[in-house]
C-alpha cells in the first residue's frame, strides 16, 4: 500500500480513540461535532472545545450491507451503524455481534479497528 | 420578472449504454431539445449543464465547453455538481438567468456515463457524494445510508419493507408505457419483498438501477415565446433550493429530510401556490424510502404518514396524488446528472398532455419536480404551471 499522507485532525481523532482517549468538539451551546471543525455550523459559534467522548453510545440505526464498494469487498457482510454518544453522534463498523442480533438501542463501546480488505483503520464499535 | 417558459424538452433511453460517451448522450438530447422549441440556435445565451461522476467514470472533467460543442453551441457554458441534485440545481440557475434578464434563452440539462465502469465501480463512486471521512470509511454505501434512514423511520414512525414494496410495484407500473425508461416490467410485492437483500432492510428492488443517460431543455422568457409564436404552455413559476449537513450522523433527525422541506417551502412561496394545489409530483425516489421522506417533505402527508400512501392507492395513477408517473428513478432509471432535468421534462410534457401517462393526469395545471442529492443534503424544488 502506498504510504499516504495523513488527514489531520480526522486521524489526530483516530489516535485519540485508539488510546482510549477520545474526545469531540463542543461549541457555547452544547453542539457536537466531530474534527475538525473551525465553526458550530447550527450556531456559527467558533468557541470550540475539546469535550471527553461518553465511554458507550447507543445505536441510533444500522444495515447490514450486502452489496459493498470494492474498498469492503471482503469485509462484506458487514454492519455499518450510527451510534448516538449523547451531543454527537459517530458512524462506524459493528463488530463482535451476529448482525441480525443488533438492534436500535444496543449500548455499544468505540474503539479503532481494521478493514478486512485494505488493513485501513477504521471506527468500530462493540457492544458493552 | 419573467417566469420561464419550457420551450423544449427531450430525453434520451434511460438505460445501459456503456459503449456510449457522454457527450453523445447529450448531444442527443441538447439536439432534439433545441429542436423541438423551434428556437434558433444562435439564440441561445448560455449552458448549465448537470454531471456528477464524470471524473470517475470518463476521466472527464470542465464538462460545460465540451458539452456546449457537443450540441453545437458556442455559450458560456458551467457545470453544475450537486450528486444526484446537479441537474436540478442547474435547472435553478438557468431559470435565475432568464428572470433576472442576463438571457432570453437558456439550454440546460445533464447527462451521466455509469454503466461502462460496473456495478461495483458505479457504487464507489456514488459513495463519493457522501462525507469520506465519516461515513465512506465507516462503509458507508449509498443503498446502506437510505437503509439506515428507513431503519430509523420503522423504528420513529412504523411502516415496514412491504409498504415500501407498494412503491417500487407502483413505479414499475407507472414505467410500463414509458418508452425511454429502463426497465419496464411489471413487479408484484412478492417479487419485491423475496429480491435479494442490499443493505437492509433494502433490496433490489428498493433501489433505482444504475443508468446512463442524458436529458435536455431549452428554457426562454414569456416575451421571447410570445414573440416568435413558440408552443410553450409550461412555466416553471417556483424555485427552491435546501442544504443540511452532509454527514447523516450530524443531522437531528434520520427519518426526515430538512433540506427538503426548505426547498418546498421556497419554491411554494415562490409560486404562490401550497401543497394542495399541486396535482402530480415527480420526485427523487432513489430508494423507495426516498420517496416516503419526499412526499412528506413536499408537505403532501404528515411525517410518518407517507409510508402507506402507495399501499392505500393515494400515489398510484388512478390515485389522488399521483407520484412518478414516470416510473421514477426506481423504474425510469437515475442517470444521476441528467435526473433533475429528466423530471423537469417529465413535468412538462404531462401538463401539457404529451406525456403516455397524461391521462391519469386530466386538467392538471400545477405539478412539482424534487430533485435530492446525497442522503438529501442537496435538495432543489421547482413548480410548474400551465399558464394561459
Amino acid at each position: 500500500m502506498t504510504e499516504s499522507a495523513r488527514d489531520g485532525e480526522y486521524d489526530d481523532w483516530l489516535d485519540s480513540i485508539e488510546s482510549d482517549d477520545g474526545y469531540y468538539l463542543e461549541c457555547s451551546n452544547g453542539h457536537g461535532w466531530l474534527p475538525p471543525r473551525r465553526v458550530c455550523p447550527r450556531c456559527h459559534d467558533q468557541e470550540l472545545s475539546a469535550v471527553d467522548l461518553p465511554e458507550s453510545g447507543e445505536i441510533a440505526s444500522h444495515t447490514t450491507i450486502t452489496v459493498p464498494t470494492p474498498q469492503f469487498e471482503d469485509d462484506a457482510p458487514y454492519v455499518t451503524a450510527i451510534a448516538d454518544f449523547g451531543p454527537v453522534s459517530v458512524t462506524g463498523l459493528v463488530r463482535d455481534v451476529d448482525p441480525d442480533d443488533v438492534a436500535i438501542g444496543d449500548v455499544v463501546g468505540i474503539d479503532v479497528g481494521e478493514r478486512v480488505t485494505t488493513g485501513d483503520r477504521a471506527v468500530v464499535f462493540r457492544p458493552r | 420578472m419573467s417566469d420561464p417558459r419550457i420551450a423544449g424538452a427531450s430525453v434520451t433511453h434511460f438505460g445501459k449504454h456503456p459503449e456510449r460517451t457522454g457527450r453523445d448522450l447529450f448531444a442527443e438530447a441538447g439536439l432534439e431539445a433545441l429542436s423541438q422549441s423551434g428556437i434558433d440556435p444562435d439564440d441561445a445565451e448560455a449552458l448549465y449543464y448537470g454531471n456528477f461522476m464524470g471524473e470517475l467514470a470518463e476521466h472527464q472533467g470542465h464538462q460545460g465547453p465540451l458539452m456546449a460543442e457537443a450540441i453545437g453551441l458556442d455559450v458560456p457554458a458551467t457545470r453544475v455538481e450537486a450528486a444526484c441534485a446537479s441537474a436540478g440545481t442547474a435547472v435553478r440557475e438557468a431559470v435565475k438567468t432568464i428572470r433576472n434578464g442576463e438571457a432570453e434563452v437558456v439550454v440546460v440539462g445533464g447527462a451521466e456515463r455509469m454503466t461502462n465502469i460496473g456495478t461495483a465501480a458505479a457504487t464507489d463512486a456514488l459513495a463519493i457524494a457522501a462525507d469520506d471521512l465519516y461515513e465512506v470509511r465507516a462503509g458507508m454505501t449509498f443503498p446502506g445510508a437510505y437503509a439506515l434512514m428507513a431503519r430509523s423511520y420503522f423504528d420513529q414512525y412504523g411502516g415496514s419493507h412491504e409498504d415500501l414494496a407498494h412503491i417500487a410495484v407502483k413505479n414499475h407500473e407507472h414505467a410500463l408505457v414509458n418508452e425511454h425508461a429502463q426497465i419496464q416490467q411489471e413487479i408484484t410485492v412478492e417479487d419485491a419483498m423475496e429480491a435479494p437483500t442490499i443493505a437492509d432492510p433494502l433490496g433490489l428492488y428498493d433501489s433505482c438501477p444504475i443508468t446512463d443517460g442524458a436529458a435536455a431543455a431549452v428554457l426562454t422568457t414569456e416575451a421571447y415565446a410570445e414573440e416568435h409564436d413558440l408552443d410553450a404552455p409550461v412555466a416553471i413559476t417556483g424555485t427552491g433550493q435546501g442544504g443540511d449537513n452532509l454527514a447523516l450522523q450530524d443531522r437531528p433527525h434520520l427519518a426526515q429530510t430538512p433540506a427538503a422541506d426548505k426547498a418546498a417551502e421556497e419554491a411554494y412561496g415562490d409560486a404562490g401556490v401550497g401543497p394542495d394545489d399541486v396535482d402530480f409530483a415527480e420526485v427523487h425516489d432513489c430508494f423507495t424510502i426516498a420517496e416516503v421522506l419526499a412526499i412528506e417533505s413536499l408537505g403532501f402527508y404528515e411525517r410518518g404518514e407517507g409510508i402507506a400512501a402507495a399501499r392505500n392507492g393515494e400515489t398510484t395513477r388512478d390515485g389522488d396524488l399521483p407520484i412518478n408517473l414516470s416510473g421514477g428513478l426506481k423504474a425510469k432509471g437515475h442517470p444521476v446528472g441528467a435526473t433533475g432535468v429528466a423530471q423537469l421534462a417529465t413535468v412538462a410534457w404531462l401538463l401539457d398532455g404529451s406525456h403516455p401517462r397524461a391521462d391519469a393526469v386530466p386538467d392538471s395545471t400545477v405539478g412539482v419536480a424534487h430533485n435530492a442529492g446525497g442522503t438529501v443534503a442537496s435538495t432543489t424544488v421547482h413548480v410548474m404551471e400551465v399558464q394561459e
